[in-house]
């Protein structure tokens, strides 16, 4: 089994600590992983990365080599576009479908949904929207997306996120499972 | 134990707590900040008792150190790769003492992702003279932690302990070992070798150098470097640190066909590289850094055979290793890649919304723009991101803004504006300031306050609330001491009293001050 998922989006939206979540649920499954990321100034509200790797055999370097990515996780559509040489032939994104605008010149919106779609395997849909139903963050629910992609069960996620959340109350852990929960079954159905 | 899930950063933190480290004394910089952090913020460490500080810069920081190794414990000072050369003067001389139970831990930025340049920390401790380590992973980082302190006190010296962006900054389960008590209060055996007068310096430099085979021999035998033997000896290849692991990350079943030697300590173990040398047809190098191996072996293998890696380009010069270059200069198959669409613009860091010093840099401009000959000398930290703005003409290093705008305004230069934040004015501005005053140059320093050291993450900066107290006790004059809310509301007075400044013949400070709004919100966040 092996899984390299780049995650990505801007500086400050928090999408690169959705990797500890999944980083969790490896480790406690005994996997090896390996996962990088990026801080200092490329953090203010430039374009972020963190790379995931998550493998039974040992993993050596800690970056995804190009083309080789099985998952690019965004939290903002032109941001997957970005890393999509890192992508495999076979590899699948999933993404937020809001765009993150804080520069002048953001393309065209169906330009970039017209390079999107001609992706084999897009999960694309409007994350905001589904998170403020259940009260949480979009990245909760891009993480719940990605579930049916990975190699690991919505249950040992949701183990996770009690084990990383509990110390913020029950309200926090509640409002993410259902986060994720509303995540998966979407991707679920879409896959 | 369960595996911990950490950093670099992190596996080289606990390691120092495990290891019975006793002070870490650091500057932040990225990739290094994260290992002091994790020191300050545990509560083993606390309880502990082991003493964890952010300082006003690294020399500061590593003068500290060697005064923990004085008193007989084990030290630690953290820094990005140009804070080394900030502490260049205690960094030589704890090599000539000898200091025992100091690491210092320099992380080096390959491909700048947050540097202003990628030099190579191994030259500094090759210069020197001591040994140095460059882990390849997680668990080794955590490990030769240990070894490092063993390695110190056995043979009386500081290691330099090297390691880079990627490393610094991912993470991977790391196995714990059993913790090791702090070393008692000691006084050091010879103490006189804390004494650099030139008649005991003479004799511990040929001290150094008499114990260079001993550091030699330890890298020949700790067991750290290793020598992988492979069947098809056309190609030898030396790997530095990570570079071991994109290697590998070519040969899927972890067998690579050519002899190996990965190198994660130093000095080079002259008799496993001559073997590996004799043995092969043509030497490939591959460091995640500057050409520091394969300068070296030129010169002691120096037999005619080819030697490939940065020198001669076969892996390109600048830039951090990858996979994909060693596939490349391995003649691999590439991976088959898709390519960036042409509708993906760029989105290059910015200064955050509600961020005070787009309202200190929004009035500077509106000043500037009335004096076409004036310049900004700027500085390092979020403000640098005023180049974006077009509001800053230069950063070069820490401290250098108010530095430069004085002999720029010595030389005809006007206005001359320095910016420069709390953190780096405490860092190293103080000193350039009190050059001013002495020289009474006709410059206008701004020093924009926002309470923190705000690029790294949030550290306290050292000049907090004392900014125009120590500007004071520079010389300044009270009444060309400046304070401003930056705020737009304020920006006719921001403006009335730039000009003001400016047209005053002397040293002018304004002092900017409102708080990070990254901070801020972590701050609300908190009392949610």
């Amino acid at each position: 089994m092996k899984k390299d998922i780049i995650l990505c989006g801007v500086g400050g939206d928090g999408i690169v600590s959705v990797a500890k979540i999944i980083s969790d649920a490896a480790l406690n499954k005994n996997l090896n992983l390996k996962q990088s990321e990026i801080h200092g100034m490329s953090q203010r509200g430039g374009s972020v990365f963190s790379h995931l790797r998550i493998s039974d055999k040992p993993i050596y370097a800690d970056v995804i080599p190009e083309g080789q990515a099985d998952i690019i996780l965004s939290s903002e559509p032109m941001e997957a576009l970005r890393y999509l040489p890192f992508l495999s032939k076979e590899g699948c994104i999933i993404t937020n479908s809001e765009p993150f605008v804080n520069i002048n010149n953001y393309p065209d919106m169906e330009k970039v949904m017209a390079e999107l779609n001609k992706i084999k395997n897009v999960v694309a849909f409007n994350a905001n929207e589904m998170a403020k139903v259940v009260k949480a963050r979009s990245n909760m629910v891009l993480l719940g997306a990605t579930v049916p992609f990975l190699d690991l069960d919505l249950a040992e996620l949701e183990n996770s996120i009690q084990h990383i959340f509990g110390r913020k109350g029950e309200d926090v852990v509640k409002s993410n499972l259902a986060a994720i929960r509303a995540g998966y079954e979407f991707a679920i159905k879409a896959k | 134990m369960q595996k911990l899930l950490l950093l670099g950063d992190e596996a080289i933190a606990q390691a120092f707590i495990d290891a019975g480290g006793s002070a870490i004394n650091s500057y932040p910089g990225t990739p290094s900040t994260q290992i002091t952090e994790y020191v300050i913020k545990s509560k083993e460490a606390k309880e502990k008792g082991i003493i964890a500080n952010w300082c006003a810069n690294e020399k500061t920081a590593l003068e500290a150190s060697i005064g923990v190794a004085y008193a007989g414990k084990r030290a630690m000072t953290c820094m990005k790769h140009v804070g080394l050369n900030v502490c260049g003067d205690p960094f030589m001389n704890a090599a000539i003492i000898g200091t025992k139970g100091v690491l210092v831990v320099v992380a080096d930025d390959p491909s700048m992702f947050s540097s202003q340049d990628e030099q190579d920390s191994r030259f500094y401790g090759h210069w020197a003279m001591i040994p140095m380590l460059e882990p390849s992973n997680q668990q080794e980082a955590y490990d030769m932690v240990f070894f490092g302190y063993e390695l110190s006190e056995k043979l009386g010296t500081p290691v330099l302990y090297r390691i880079p962006t990627r490393l610094a900054h991912s993470r991977a389960g790391v196995q714990r070992r059993a913790s090791l008590p702090q070393n008692p209060l000691t006084e050091p055996a010879d103490a006189s070798s804390f004494v650099l007068l030139p008649v005991n310096a003479k004799r511990l430099y040929r001290n150094l150098i008499d114990k260079q085979p001993l550091f030699t021999k330890s890298s020949e035998e700790s067991g750290y470097n290793k020598y992988f033997d492979g069947e098809n000896k056309k190609l030898g290849i030396i790997t530095s640190g990570i570079a071991y692991n994109y290697l590998m990350e070519n040969f899927k079943d972890g067998k690579c066909p050519y002899p190996v030697v990965k190198i994660t300590q130093y000095p080079l173990p002259y008799n496993m590289l001559s073997k590996l040398y004799d043995e092969c047809e043509e030497i490939l190098v591959l460091e995640d850094g500057q050409p520091f191996i394969e300068e070296q072996i030129k010169g002691f293998l120096g037999k005619g055979k080819k030697v490939m890696g940065r020198l001669d380009e076969t892996i390109r010069r600048d830039g951090e290793m990858n996979a994909e270059k060693i596939a490349a200069a391995l003649h691999l198959a590439a991976a088959q890649t898709m390519s960036v669409p042409d509708v993906v613009t760029n989105r290059p860091p910015a200064l955050c919304q509600g961020c005070p010093h787009v309202d200190s840099y929004t009035a500077l401009n509106a000043v500037m723009a009335k004096y076409n000959k004036g310049k900004v000398f700027g500085d390092i930290g979020c403000y640098t991101l005023g180049f974006n703005m077009k509001a800053i003409n230069t950063t070069v290093c820490m401290g250098a803004s108010i530095t430069m705008a004085k002999g720029a305004a010595e030389v005809g230069i006007f206005p001359s504006v320095a910016v420069i934040g709390d953190g780096t004015f405490g860092h190293s501005g103080m000193t350039g300031l009190l050059d001013c005053v002495n020289e009474k140059a006709n410059v206008v320093v701004m020093i924009l306050d926002n309470d923190i050291t705000a690029m790294t993450g949030g550290q306290p900066s050292s000049a907090h609330c004392k900014i125009a107290q120590i500007c004071i006790g520079l010389g300044v004059e009270p009444e060309h001491i400046r304070e401003i809310v930056p705020l737009q509301k304020n920006h006719e007075e921001f403006v009335k009293v730039l000009e003001e400044e400016i047209n005053y013949n002397g040293v002018s400070v304004i002092i900017p001050r409102r708080t990070c709004i990254v901070e801020l919100k972590k701050h609300i966040g908190e009392k949610k």
